[in-house]
């Protein structure tokens, strides 16, 4: 036995007796072989019988399987796209790619509003103001016990009964808030300003360089040099330089009553904004709980003791009792994380073209239903495990380290 | 061994249980599991007035819930035991496809694509359509061709999404759509004025139009722009069900171009006219060659109707002209082929 050689107390041990497998019931290792042969063999069976089936009623009702339709013309339209679509020449493989892109935008951008506004909220209930600890409280109870559905219909039809385009004729604001959306003057995105968000990239990572310096020299002298003149310098001067360089274009689209509807300038339409919208408040509603759990985690003691060596209020959230929260926090952030993409599927019950509704709009239309459903199943797999990924990554690094 | 004894027991009994059911297999595995049921499961949309809508006392009424009961008529001898399943535009098939239902008669077109590569097949026609457009009157749009740039509410999946989709490009215009699945959100984005047009069959424009108490805010624009057939559609594979759908739908066809309808067909079984005779069962095997009882268009015409009555009863009243659907004797596309 390899043990003995590991572990010197082992090295008189007896080694156990050795015996040949018995072909009878009573010995054990006999009964665990048949068992586990039996449990494969079963297994094996029902996944056999599974798609030998699947592929038996295809065959008999002539329907095609593969994934070869996604190189055909999709012809259906879809909303809003991030990346230009036309129904007339592009695939159902570039539809669903709208759709994972739809349903990133929701998810991205959701996930981050709602850790800001729960985590805000989650403080605000530990507050020692009354109001504040009792209208997040009253904030969290509320949302938390309705069903996210019906705050999704409720919000998008909060934003059906603004008022129509016709009602804004004669206007010459810039801004609309209307049933379409809301439209707002963007910038007409030219190659200078890739240049110059380029720039400012690379000016935050001088900037994080620099910080890094500094930090080392507070550490051999005892005092920081600051930081924000070249943080300044570096994301803002910087990249204004390389766009003034490149002819300072800054051309604005305005939006603009043109028929029955807006044209031109940015859309954030009501779909978009309904899901969001319930999504995010929702969502901020777990996260204040799990924030405040992590902060009443930490034992009174750290703070007083914190509080002792004579920290101000915000040295000790953000030095002593943050990084030890963060260690409870992190776990089950993550699950809200994905919770949140995960309903993002509801966009399908408020016309927000996401990844699902495209998805099931082709399995309809090309009757392909397994591969249909077999892409939802695998982007959501893929979307669920990049978040699972770096959210370990995350709680690792910050884990308490053990020496 | 005890064990084992009343587990082969057991075995036994339910193999001798499964023997009658299996003992005259028809051929058709849906007719004879439609059979052992006792009801017929048959998808509708449940949602639309004139096609499928549950009246105040909770009973399907519609053309389409109609067609149903005349399959069910004709199988089981008793109309009403017809179980509805509600289906959307986007799970329709897979619940056809996947044998959860036995037939699918909800507003849903005859495509060459659908019956090429679904795994469907459609077996009649009993609604001759098009896709039109709904829009308020205040919009101030006469035409489809004024539309460019507008807003329209569709469902997803249906072949609406796609004829819109066909019509803007071929009229070089641009269209925004919004496309919610549930039938009655749709519609209340489009009263809301989210979309400024809403777009589906013109029947089903109509009839959702003759529902709104302001219905005369609302105009229906002169433009058809596709065909859109309408019908039963069932699992491809099953021939002998296909025939007995299929002939379910030219019976009541056949009893409209003679006048046999649910009033006068007691009468009519004393009838002299041999098509009628054979229609009802009096004389020849008809129904027994389907695989059904004699009396099978009989019970149909005497429970549910002829064509005409059945039109009647759901799309008249909601003021729609007969026009296209009306039978080919006058003037229509309905035609049924000879029974004998």
């Amino acid at each position: 036995m390899s043990s003995a050689a590991i572990d010197p107390r082992l090295a008189n041990a007896r080694a156990a007796p050795k015996r040949g497998l018995r072909l009878s019931w009573s010995d054990p290792m006999f009964r665990n072989i048949v068992w586990q042969v039996l449990i494969v063999g079963l297994v094996v069976a029902v996944v056999w019988y599974l798609v030998a089936n699947t592929q038996h009623n295809l065959e008999v009702r002539r329907i095609a399987t593969g994934l070869g339709f996604l190189s055909n013309t999709a012809g259906i339209p879809i909303a809003e796209t991030l990346i230009p679509y036309d129904p007339a020449v592009n695939t159902w493989g570039r539809a669903v790619i709208e759709g994972i892109l739809n349903t990133f935008k929701v998810a991205v951008v959701g996930i981050i509003l709602s850790t800001i506004l729960g985590t805000l909220i989650g403080i605000g209930r530990l507050s020692k103001n009354w109001l504040v600890a009792k209208v997040t409280s009253v904030y969290v109870e509320t949302l938390r016990d309705i069903p996210v559905l019906l705050q999704l219909l409720f919000w998008y039809g909060l934003l059906q009964a603004l008022p129509g385009p016709r009602e804004f004729r004669g206007s010459t604001s810039w801004i609309f808030i209307s049933n379409r959306g809301l439209k707002l003057p963007i910038l007409v995105w030219e190659p200078a300003h890739w240049w110059a968000l380029g720039a400012c990239v690379l000016g935050l990572i001088l900037t994080m360089a620099w910080n890094a310096t500094a930090n080392r020299r507070r550490d051999a002298t005892g005092v920081k040099p600051p930081v924000w003149p070249a943080a300044l310098l570096l994301m803002a001067g910087f990249p204004a330089l390389v766009w003034a360089s490149l002819g300072a274009p800054h051309e604005i689209d305005f939006p603009a009553l043109k028929g029955f509807n807006f044209a031109g300038g940015g859309t954030i339409t009501p779909e978009y904004f309904a899901l969001l919208l319930g999504l995010t408040l929702y969502t901020a509603a777990y996260i204040a709980e799990i924030v405040r759990s992590g902060i009443q985690a930490v034992p009174k003691g750290q703070w007083e003791a914190a509080a002792a060596i004579g920290l101000h209020p915000g040295a000790v959230l953000k030095l002593i009792v943050l990084p030890q929260a963060l260690r409870v926090i992190i776990p089950p952030m993550t699950s809200q994380f994905l919770n949140l993409t995960k309903n993002s599927s509801l966009a399908v019950a408020i016309g927000f073209q996401d990844v699902v509704s495209i998805s099931g709009t082709m399995l309809n239309q090309t009757g392909q239903a397994i591969e249909g459903v077999g892409i939802i199943m695998a982007v959501f797999l893929a979307f669920s495990l990049s978040i699972s990924l770096f959210m370990n990554w995350y709680n690792a690094r910050i884990a308490l380290v053990e020496r | 061994m005890f064990r084992l004894t009343v587990g082969a027991g057991l075995l036994a009994s339910a193999l001798l249980a499964a023997l009658p059911a299996m003992a005259q297999p028809s051929g058709s595995a849906t007719l004879d599991a439609v059979k052992a049921r006792g009801t017929l499961i048959c998808g509708v949309a449940g949602a639309v007035p004139g096609f499928s809508l549950p009246d105040s006392q909770g009973i399907m009424r519609g053309i389409d819930a109609d067609s149903c009961r005349n399959v069910a008529a004709a199988v089981l001898g008793d109309a009403n035991k017809v179980k509805f399943a509600v289906t959307t535009t986007q799970n329709r098939f897979t619940a056809l496809q996947s044998g959860e239902i036995d037939l699918l008669v909800r507003s849903t077109t005859w495509t060459l694509g659908r019956e090429a590569s679904l795994g469907l097949e459609f077996a009649g026609v009993n609604y001759y359509d098009g896709t039109g457009f709904l829009v308020k009157k205040a919009l101030g749009v006469k035409s489809a061709k004024e539309m460019d740039g507008a807003t329209i509410c569709v469902q997803p999946g249906t072949s609406t999404e796609l004829a819109i989709s066909d019509y803007y490009r071929v009229n070089k215009m641009k269209f925004t759509p919004i496309l919610i699945q549930d039938l009655a959100e749709i519609q209340a984005a489009f009263l809301a004025g989210r979309c400024d047009a809403y777009s589906t069959d013109s029947s089903a424009l109509a009839t959702f139009r003759a529902t709104q108490t302001n219905k005369d805010d609302f105009l229906l624009l002169p433009e058809i722009i596709s065909k859109e057939p309408l019908g039963y559609v069932v699992r491809k594979g099953d021939d002998k069900w296909f025939d007995i759908v299929r002939w379910s739908y030219f019976a009541t066809v056949a009893a409209e171009e003679m006048d046999v309808s649910s009033k006068n067909v007691d009468e009519m079984l004393a009838s002299t006219n041999p098509d009628i005779r054979r229609l009802l069962g009096v004389e020849g095997e008809m129904g027994k060659s389907l695989g059904l009882d004699a009396k099978w268009a009989y019970n149909i015409i005497k429970q549910v109707g002829n064509f005409g009555e059945t039109w009647d009863r759901n799309i008249t009243v909601l003021g729609v002209p007969r026009g296209i659907n009306a039978v080919w004797t006058k003037g229509g596309l309905h035609y049924a082929p000879p029974i004998r």
